[in-house]
């Protein structure tokens, strides 16, 4: 290739030229150097190919942060496919429809959540390849079945000749809707390349920075920890979750982590440690925060738990990976803002018609820039509806269906989501997705879900059901049939079995009424 | 206690039907509990046997499966009598 081309996989392949020796990644106890991460990249590119994906093929890569799943990134996009990035959370049934839906070629994931894909991965027609880390013995029934240390076996000093092109898609990360099924939001090279350079410049983002990467890699949030600290020749240290918060921090003491990216969910269960000044966390630099409307005593306790970091507050949607950042010189300024422009795209508010708002008026928001996807997998209408002509000929800028408002110095402040999707723990859930679960059990005639603050998770789902006569079945029981169903964190954490639900003439759920 | 604490996670958790938990596995790979999840079971532990779970003790040697958290429930109730 051609070098002064860009693609996303390149960020790996010059720092691995540059820092051949530097360790880029730290992982369950063990350290890579970019030059290892480089080598089995290329050796799982060519197993791919020759295992049957072609240019523009989807991978999926089913996987929690682990070195496999880094690997299999980078490789997958060396070996010129598609990267979908799946939540090891998801359950057999949605696996199956994403599989479905993208159509993908190959299957990328561990044994130890075997009994998740090996239904899915079975039922695909589509799938030439399922490469599966953690074992050693052969799984039967899995198409195209390859151990990990099998599929490492490929050539591992160059990656194969590659012919994509910076408009070509590089990965699609699943987003859920009001309508509560998952599109596929199409993100090519070059929106990931003008993404992660913008969010770097900000970040001020150094080859010497140490990145905590404790955020799921399927989320694009977490996923652009690892993206950026390659592109940077950085260190990225990662964990698999923050569900051992004492484990997390000695770690981020040890390794000494400078950029702690997080949700408010980390930041209030960190809050409520009473060890956490035990840990020397001086090295951080700074502390990067996502959510719609971020609250202020959020920021307030950030400053207090890293008085020496910058505080980042930031917000942003995967059509476009972000929209704003506050600068932090401005946080104590303006608290409730969520800031202004990242850097190479810009932003402004429109009414219902269309037309542009000037300050202090509420509209929707509207973002330009190279980081506007391309569009939602094979679902033209739902892209209709985001994607709309900009002020240059054939140009498509992104309206986000969050209603927004701007102040006099142009500092944005989020003001409500024009759908009912719930943010909790920093993932979207969309009611209807758990009202069609909830209504799916024996006995449950019908049920309404609804966000509610909660100081831990941002948003709690609560569920309102109806059963039906003579049923009974308790908060307990109706949440152990929507864990069987659902991801954990859409899992309704409050349940109220009522008699009946408010309702509009027209028999719609009057969800206002029960807030 | 062992009973105590599977019930616990059997009835707050989804334990995939058909395939028995073992006291041995863990609770994080088979995706029976996440980060809340955690939190939940110390919640119940300090609830159910009056024992503090100290922040430096919220690691998987002692809380990822049923028969870790066994031993370190065992040990906190011997090291609290003596």
């Amino acid at each position: 290739m051609p070098k002064g081309i860009p693609l996303l996989q390149d960020y790996l392949t010059e720092s691995a030229t540059r820092l051949p020796e530097k360790i880029a990644l730290v992982s369950q106890g063990q350290r890579y150097t970019y030059s290892e991460l480089g080598a089995r990249s290329n050796a799982l590119a060519h197993t791919l190919r020759a295992g049957g994906v072609a240019r523009g093929d989807r991978v999926v890569i089913f996987a929690d942060n682990t070195v496999e799943a880094v690997v299999s990134f980078w490789g997958a996009l060396k070996a010129d496919a598609v990267v979908v990035m799946v939540n090891p959370l998801t359950k057999t049934d949605k696996l199956e429809y994403l599989l479905n839906d993208c159509r993908a070629t190959a299957l990328v994931s561990d044994h130890h959540i075997g009994r998740v894909f090996v239904p899915a991965a079975t039922k695909s027609s589509h799938l030439k390849m399922t490469i599966v880390s953690g074992t050693t013995e052969r799984m039967p029934g899995l198409p195209g079945f390859l151990t990990w240390n099998e599929a490492l076996e490929g050539d591992r000093t160059a990656p194969p000749p590659y012919r994509n092109i910076d408009v070509d898609l590089a990965s699609i990360i699943y987003t859920s809707g009001s309508t509560g099924e998952p599109k596929g939001v199409m993100l090519t090279h070059r929106n990931m390349l003008t993404a992660a350079t913008s969010i770097s410049t900000y970040l001020e983002n150094t080859e010497d920075d140490v990145v905590l990467g404790v955020l799921p890699l399927a989320f694009d949030y977490g996923l652009y920890q690892m993206i950026m600290s390659f592109r940077m020749g950085a260190r990225l240290v990662l964990e698999r979750s923050f569900a051992f918060p004492g484990q997390v921090l000695s770690l981020m003491a040890q390794e000494k982590v400078t950029g702690f990216p997080g949700v408010p969910t980390i930041f209030a269960t960190i809050a409520g440690l009473k060890s956490l000044g035990q840990y020397d966390l001086s090295a951080i630099r700074y502390v990067t925060n996502t959510a719609a409307a971020l609250p202020v005593k959020h920021i307030l306790m950030l400053r207090e738990l890293f008085p020496r970091a910058r505080i980042f507050s930031m917000y942003g949607l995967t059509e476009c990976k972000r929209c704003t950042y506050l600068p932090p010189k401005d946080i104590d300024r303006k608290p409730e803002s969520v800031g202004i422009a990242i850097p190479n795209t810009e932003l402004w508010l429109v009414d219902v018609d269309g037309n542009k708002l000037g300050p202090n008026q509420v509209g929707q928001l509207v973002i330009r820039g190279a980081t506007v996807m391309k569009g939602y997998w094979e679902k033209p209408e739902a892209t209709a509806k985001k994607l709309k002509p900009g002020p240059l000929p054939g140009e498509m800028v992104l309206y986000t269906g969050d209603y927004c408002r701007l102040d006099d110095e142009g500092y944005l402040y989020f003001v409500a989501r024009m759908d009912d999707v719930i943010k909790s723990r920093g993932e979207k859930v969309p009611p209807k997705e758990v009202e069609n679960a909830l209504v799916n059990i024996p006995g449950v005639r019908e049920s309404a879900v609804i966000g509610v603050p909660d100081e831990l998770l941002g948003q709690a789902v609560k569920a309102f059901v109806v059963l039906d006569p003579g049923v009974v079945l308790s908060e307990k029981d109706l949440q152990k049939e929507c864990q069987r169903r659902l991801e954990s964190f859409m899992v309704p954490k409050f349940i109220e079995v009522v008699g009946e639900l408010p309702k509009t003439t027209t028999g719609k759920i009057k969800k206002t009424d029960l807030r | 206690m062992r009973a105590k604490l599977r019930k616990f996670i059997e009835t707050n958790f989804y334990v995939a039907e058909g395939e028995p938990l073992p006291d041995d596995a863990s609770l994080l790979d088979r995706g029976v509990v996440d980060s809340t999840g955690v939190l939940e079971l110390i919640v119940f532990l300090q609830d159910e046997f009056k024992i503090e779970v100290a922040d430096e003790e919220m690691v998987p040697a002692n809380l990822d499966s049923i028969a870790n958290l066994e031993t370190y429930v065992s040990r906190k109730l011997a090291s609290a009598k003596g």
